[in-house]
């Protein structure tokens, strides 16, 4: 786990990471991984840091995943969701942030409704941050935790690394995290994204701004791809108005076995959760396990912030 | 030095509304213009040597936010002033949306009277097209143009019902007056927070398309073929528009329109980082529209240049992109920005200038930005190559929102004068 590769404070996003910094986020959670699976799943690697997850929004498994992702590695871990601090009376981001600043953590990890409330705070204060989402601009650690995944199954599909590897990213990328850290990493690596979905819900230029491209029809987005990646449909917030109703958006970009069908040979399924069955994805390709890398998703999760929290402020930090 | 005689000798003397581009003199009695070129020197005039420095009629900017009364703590009658003094600006046409909204003879009145006891430079106002910028009733033209103001616009907010916008054209005409429209159909720019585009993709902040303006000007241009109201485009920022504007002008309909310096020099490339220096209403559009603006500008198809100032306070900028104010300042950095345009060979010095005088005085009914003799004696001595960096924390004005902070421009503003008084001395 060579620390000469990574000399950031803050993980903001995947547009800023090179390649090598990148590999070398997948190498160290790759060795993490071993201590989940010890019957004590803990290293003191780092005992007497301090952090604090602060979330604007709500989240059950990020937040979960950074809590257990500290403990394990023997920090103390702070969780704050803006529901229960001060945020609701009033007080501004900048408030909030520079009052837990004063409290001394060596990291914050921030979850915010709002594209680059985490730059701006960066920009503004000397914490060291992780964004853990930020509205609908980047989700690095989720791009890290897919790339892992992947970087796993190559093997299964023949292939020695992320060069070449197309991946289809299917459904509402215009209000997705996801969908834009997914293309910046992969595009990075050298994989090659395709964004598949209807014509109002593609981020505007995606070819020129993502070097994704886009596909209306799901028949030919998902032709000869490796890996298909199935966005939740944000039916509670962000999709209303842009589809006149689920039946219709299941019956054109759903993704069913049949679909698959026309995905390369052992192409696999990925969702970053949490899923609408009958809504993005049917139940028999959720729960496909030759097919579906949910779960394995979720378990990377966890390693991949290990690593994170081990390079930003545990030894792994050249800073 | 206002009363007597004034000499300004030897000056490069741009006058635009007389097509006049010689080094001469410009003789100054009791605050009136009294003679450009050669005159004989009165016994006791006061001489300022203006060699090397090019003489200007005072630039007059037909788009500024003073915010008072209301927003005392983002800028003041005396602080914008102070502002445009410094930008060699020595008219400023201030837009309604205060708090109250100049919608009402009286509220003219605190602001012409404020302007006269506190402002350094000619104030003209606004009114409000429709009472309280809601949209729904039209202003009292007639006593507002009565009470001192100069034009009417619901700026920061668009006229949006089409019927209202038509009977606005209609009524306005019976005094000849002059709307100003921030175009923009709410419907689709709803939620917008940047240009949509390469940059908004990236940085996953919600666009503002570029046909919400254009849909709005096409629209607008059909009223102004209806009713035959004289129609004025604020802040143009994208091709279509520009477009528009330029075929209801061939048709010789009564269409104008301003472009400001930030629309013309910057694109939505300067919102990467997330900078709320760099938002604003309309926001900075992509190098497309832009060289659509530098063509406008080039053709003759936009007259004028104006800044939209709009001062804001620290506070409502230090929030999160899209939760920030719109608007930047920009009276201190009008000449130099616009004088970018006569160095990359967009526009001669004469017609750059043209568009910050007598071009907005003349669609406003003001008998300034110009040097003709017996004219108020409001002038800029400018240094047309003095180098020098923006920087906001030397700015005259209450908010140093600028979104050209460390650029690098050309031409400094050396005196300004309003009615033969000097307002500012750099």
């Amino acid at each position: 786990m060579g620390s000469h590769l990574w000399n950031r404070k803050h993980l903001l996003g995947m547009a800023d990471l090179s390649r090598e910094e990148i590999q070398s986020i997948l190498d160290a959670a790759a060795s993490l991984r071993e201590v989940n699976r010890r019957e004590i799943k803990k290293v003191p690697t780092l005992r007497g840091k301090t952090v604090i997850n602060l979330f604007f929004e709500n989240s059950t498994r990020t937040r979960t995943s950074f809590e257990l992702a500290g403990k394990r590695m023997s920090a103390d871990v702070i969780n704050m969701s803006a529901s229960s601090s001060s945020v609701k009376k009033g007080e501004t981001l900048i408030d909030t942030m520079a009052t837990l600043q004063a409290m001394n953590p060596d990291l914050v990890v921030i979850r915010h409704p709002e594209s680059g409330a985490q730059e701006f705070l960066a920009r503004h204060l000397d914490a060291a941050i992780v964004n853990a989402g930020d509205g609908r601009h980047e989700h690095p650690t989720q791009a890290l935790l897919d790339l892992l995944t992947m970087h796993d199954h190559l093997p299964l599909l023949e292939r020695e690394s992320f060069e070449g590897l197309v991946v289809a990213v299917c459904g509402d990328s215009l209000h997705s995290r996801v969908a834009r850290s997914i293309a910046l990493g992969l595009r990075t690596m050298g994989g090659e994204v395709r964004f598949v979905g209807p014509p109002g819900l593609m981020p505007p230029r995606a070819e020129e701004a993502f070097g994704a491209r886009v596909y209306h029809s799901m028949e030919e987005g998902l032709e000869g791809a490796h890996v298909v990646m199935a966005l939740r449909l944000q039916l509670e917030r962000m999709s209303v108005g842009f589809i006149p109703s689920v039946r219709e958006y299941f019956a054109f970009w759903g993704l069913t076995r049949a679909r698959l069908a026309r995905a390369a040979p052992g192409a696999f399924v990925m969702h970053p959760g949490p899923i609408n069955r009958g809504v993005e994805i049917s139940s028999e390709v959720a729960d496909d396990r030759e097919r579906s890398v949910i779960l394995e998703q979720v378990a990377n999760g966890l390693a991949v912030r290990m690593a994170v929290l081990y390079r930003l402020c545990g030894m792994g930090g050249g800073r | 030095m206002s009363g007597g005689y004034v000499l300004i000798r030897g000056g490069r003397v741009v006058d635009p509304a007389n097509g006049v581009d010689v080094t001469a003199d410009v003789l100054l009695e009791d605050g009136v213009i009294r003679a450009v070129g050669r005159p004989d020197v009165p016994q006791g005039a006061t001489v300022v040597d203006a060699d090397g420095l090019v003489v200007a009629p005072g630039l007059v900017d037909m788009h500024v936010h003073l915010r008072e009364p209301g927003f005392e703590y983002k800028e003041t009658i005396a602080g914008g002033t102070r502002a445009a003094a410094a930008g060699g600006v020595t008219t400023v046409a201030c837009m309604p949306n205060t708090r109250p909204v100049n919608d009402d003879p009286s509220i003219t009145g605190y602001i012409l009277q404020k302007a006269a006891t506190e402002g350094v430079v000619n104030v003209a106002p606004i009114g409000a097209i429709t009472r309280g910028l809601e949209g729904r009733e039209l202003t009292e033209m007639g006593l507002l143009l009565r009470a001192g103001c100069v034009a009417f616009s619901d700026d920061g907010r668009p006229v949006a019902d089409s019927g209202l916008m038509r009977r606005a054209l209609d009524y306005s005409r019976a005094f000849g007056a002059l709307l100003i429209q921030h175009a923009e159909d709410p419907s689709l720019s709803a939620g917008g927070c940047m240009h949509e585009g390469v940059i908004s993709s990236r940085l996953g902040l919600p666009g503002l398309p570029a046909a919400a303006e254009s849909v709005m000007v096409d629209r607008d241009v059909r009223l102004v073929e209806l009713t035959g109201g004289r129609y004025h485009v604020a802040h143009i920022s994208v091709a279509g528009a520009v477009e528009s504007v330029a075929r209801a002008r061939a048709r010789g309909l009564p269409v104008s329109c301003e472009v400001a310096p930030h629309h013309f020099a910057l694109t939505d490339e300067a919102v990467l980082g997330y900078d709320t220096d760099a938002k604003m209403s309309p926001p900075l559009r992509g190098a497309e529209d832009r060289n659509a603006l530098l063509e406008g500008l080039a053709r003759g198809v936009i007259t004028v240049i104006a800044t939209d100032h709009a001062p804001h306070d620290p506070d409502s900028k230090r929030v999160e992109f899209c939760h920030a104010s719109n608007g930047v300042v920009g009276l201190e950095t009008l000449l130099p920005v616009s004088l970018e345009l006569v160095r990359d060979g967009v526009m001669s010095l004469m017609e750059c200038l043209r568009a910050m005088t007598v071009a907005p005085a003349k669609l406003l009914g003001l008998d300034r930005g110009t040097l003709t003799p017996g004219s108020p004696a409001d002038l800029v001595l400018f240094d047309l190559d003095a180098a020098w960096v923006v920087d906001a924390a030397r700015l005259h004005g209450t908010s140093r929102n600028t979104c050209f902070h460390g650029r690098r421009v050309r031409g400094r503003v050396i005196r300004t004068m309003v009615s033969g008084r000097i307002v500012y001395n750099g």
